[in-house]
């Protein structure tokens, strides 16, 4: 398309176009109806003042006869800027007047005639218009009475030349002012068109142009900058999350293939093929529960949980993951309490949530309470489950008695796999703390580890949903 | 039992077939949603097993029609998609239980037997085991006449027990059912809860109800 062609199809120039047809033949209508106006006005004027005269001379007529109406109308004639007069014979020969020549057949045509005339003292000059009126007197005599239409041609002149210069300048400088305007338009629209497609090309880190004017085209620029980087966002999510499963995956699955490759080496009765055969489902068990947790994890972290999100208590979860982890705890000499005195309503993905609070409460649990029963200093061992509200978030956070986390190791926990080396040789898949951490993050919060004098607390920081009105 | 299992995957259909027989079951295979709807329509059988993705209708829309028909036949759904959404998205469609892939076959087997035996339909008040007495009204418990107090928890474990005593009940119904949670717990939660509930109603007693059933789950039965 060239590039008149664009800016022809835009829609700021149809805008313009349609705009100044409307404002042309709104003027245009003015313009015809205040000509007309003036004209009928004008005219006007005139019939009313030919009336008056020719009532005036028919009472002359009447009080002195034709003589008197002959001298009456010469002393008008004469007067400057006078109307026209002529007064015939019924034969047509002019007894009195300024009417030199008539169009043919005027006289014979009573009442209102425009037409052509010449003045009497002028014969050999211009024709002129007049408006006249012929009044029959009684005895055969003729009376015309008259105005020139000079004045009222020259008036409608001036009027229709005003309006079709101002109807010229009106086009072009809306022709114009639509040209200039619209490819102003048009360069931010293809500065946009351009970058997008340098985006769709691969540059992903690429966004919109913003002029700074706040218009309407500065806000869908903003907006659709903002959509750009929850797309990248997204992509590269993706991209890690597929890296790491692929990662992550392989080594488990080795161990499994090698396992088995080992049996059918080695094993030489049923029993130990019966065996092995356990073990590979134990395995293969173990690979799925990591497999289907780090889906959970990447289903956090791109963000596609937010459609099961509701609105729920975050203390309820926190009573129930609880009550449900009690009686392991007791069982190891851990005391397990749960403190979540008010409501703490939270907007998020129910599932997601228990979970990672409840990996929490298993991992303060595994590692939470140094070996045999009884904390660092004597005390019995505890673990405090918590739903409270701080300000405008919501803190779901776990406290343990144990050897806790030193912080220089705080950061590499929560990745995934990290088993740190208190806890290397216990069972478990080194993934409960990422996923808290997604889960955090993909609620608009975070994980913070924390020392909990002695010990590890974990918090999951929550933003606090807005209250609803208290329902049943 | 007679099941009808619709799975497009030759190797599991077979699988299932063969060991839902093994077990003293009657299985029939249907390859696809057109199918396995012909076969729901016809015969009658106490549990279908429906595959969600399957070629010419998909397993939703198989339950749902059969739902929109009066069919009332449980059906419990296998789906590799494991999500709560899913699962919810799965039992609105008409599904009575839901299971993601993969999974074990005592699994499978435990939940199609508790839906089979659910046709029953009676809702009774006192559930009995032996000489155990579980009143869903009063929220007591005896056995042998003499009360036993449960805290609220463990008396819905006893409770679910108790409604498919006989039936080999999992962990993972257990955490559905009793706690309504819908993810795995790393570590066997449950299996503290039942020796607590255990040591509370099998104690002292004689005769154990509450049985481990290795690889599977938890049964209470009286096992005269």
């Amino acid at each position: 398309m060239t590039a008149l062609g664009k800016l022809l199809r835009t829609t700021a120039f149809k805008l313009t176009l349609v705009y100044l047809t409307v404002f042309a033949l709104f003027a245009a209508f003015l313009l015809v109806y205040f000509a007309w106006n003036t004209r009928r006005l004008i005219t006007e004027q005139i019939t009313q003042t030919v009336d008056a005269e020719i009532t005036g001379l028919a009472e002359q007529y009447r009080q002195g006869g034709i003589r008197r109406l002959v001298f009456v109308v010469d002393a008008r004639s004469r007067r400057p800027g006078s109307s026209l007069y002529l007064v015939t014979t019924r034969a047509g020969e002019g007894l009195a007047g300024n009417v030199g020549s008539l169009a043919t057949g005027i006289l014979e045509t009573p009442g209102w005639t425009e037409t052509a005339y010449r003045r009497l003292d002028d014969p050999d000059g211009a024709e002129h218009e007049a408006l006249i009126r012929v009044f029959q007197l009684p005895s055969g005599f003729r009376l015309l009475v008259g105005r020139d239409l000079e004045e009222r041609e020259r008036l409608h002149d001036i009027v229709l030349a005003a309006g079709r210069w101002s109807l010229a300048i009106v086009i072009v400088l809306g022709v114009a002012g639509g040209f200039f305007v619209t490819r102003r338009v048009l360069k931010r629209v293809d500065a946009m068109t351009d970058t997008t497609r340098k985006i769709m090309d691969g540059d992903l880190a690429g966004r919109l142009p913003i002029a700074g004017t706040g218009d309407e085209l500065d806000r869908l620029a903003t907006n659709l900058n903002a959509m750009l980087e929850r797309i990248e966002g997204l992509m590269y999510g993706f991209k890690e999350v597929s890296d790491n499963i692929a990662h992550d995956l392989k080594t488990p699955l080795t161990r499994l293939r090698n396992r088995c490759e080992e049996a059918l080496r080695l094993a030489e009765d049923e029993s130990q093929y019966r065996a092995a055969l356990e073990s590979t489902i134990e395995e293969s068990d173990a690979l799925i529960r990591t497999f289907n947790a780090l889906l959970m994890i990447a289903r956090a972290e791109s963000g596609q949980a937010r459609d099961g999100m509701t609105e729920f208590d975050a203390a309820e979860i926190a009573r129930g993951v609880g009550e449900l982890y009690e009686p392991l705890a007791d069982e190891k000499g851990i005391q397990l309490k749960v403190e979540a005195p008010a409501a703490a309503p939270v907007h998020g993905n129910r599932e997601l949530i228990s979970q990672a609070l409840a990996n929490l409460v298993d991992n303060a649990i595994k590692y939470g309470a140094p070996d045999g029963a009884g904390g660092a200093n004597g005390a019995a061992a505890e673990i405090v489950v918590k739903a409270v509200g701080d300000g405008d978030r919501i803190l779901l956070a776990v406290a343990d008695g144990g050897h806790g986390i030193p912080e220089a190791d705080r950061g590499r926990a929560v990745e995934r796999f990290v088993r740190l080396e208190q806890s290397r040789s216990k069972p478990g898949s080194g993934l409960g703390l990422s996923l808290a951490s997604a889960v955090a993050r993909l609620h608009g919060g975070e994980l913070k580890l924390e020392d909990n004098h002695p010990g590890l607390k974990t918090v999951i920081s929550l933003p606090r949903a807005p209250s609803v009105a208290a329902a049943s | 039992m007679r099941l009808l299992i619709i799975e497009d995957d030759r190797d599991a259909a077979d699988y299932l077939a063969k060991a839902f027989r093994e077990v003293g079951h009657v299985a029939d295979l249907a390859a696809d949603g057109e199918e396995g709807l012909a076969q729901a329509l016809d015969g009658q059988y106490d549990v279908l097993i429906v595959d969600r993705m399957l070629p010419k209708l998909d397993g939703l829309t198989v339950i749902g029609t059969l739902r929109s028909k009066g069919i009332e036949t449980p059906a419990l759904i296998l789906s590799a998609l494991g999500q709560v959404d899913d699962r919810v998205k799965g039992l609105r469609a008409g599904g009575d239980d839901y299971l993601p892939k993969p999974y074990s076959f005592s699994e499978l087997l435990a939940r199609t037997e508790v839906l089979a035996r659910r046709r029953g339909g009676r809702e009774e008040t006192v559930y009995r085991v032996g000489d155990l007495e579980l009143d869903r009204l009063s929220h007591q418990v005896t056995r042998a006449g003499d009360e036993i107090v449960l805290q609220p928890r463990e008396f819905r474990l006893l409770e679910y027990l108790m409604k498919h005593a006989g039936q080999v009940v999992t962990r993972t119904m257990l955490l559905e059912n009793v706690w309504d949670y819908h993810f795995d717990p790393q570590t066997n939660v449950i299996d503290v809860h039942i020796s607590r509930l255990r040591s509370k109603i099998d104690k002292g007693f004689a005769q154990a109800l509450l049985h481990t059933v290795r690889g599977a789950g938890y049964v209470i039965r009286d096992s005269k």
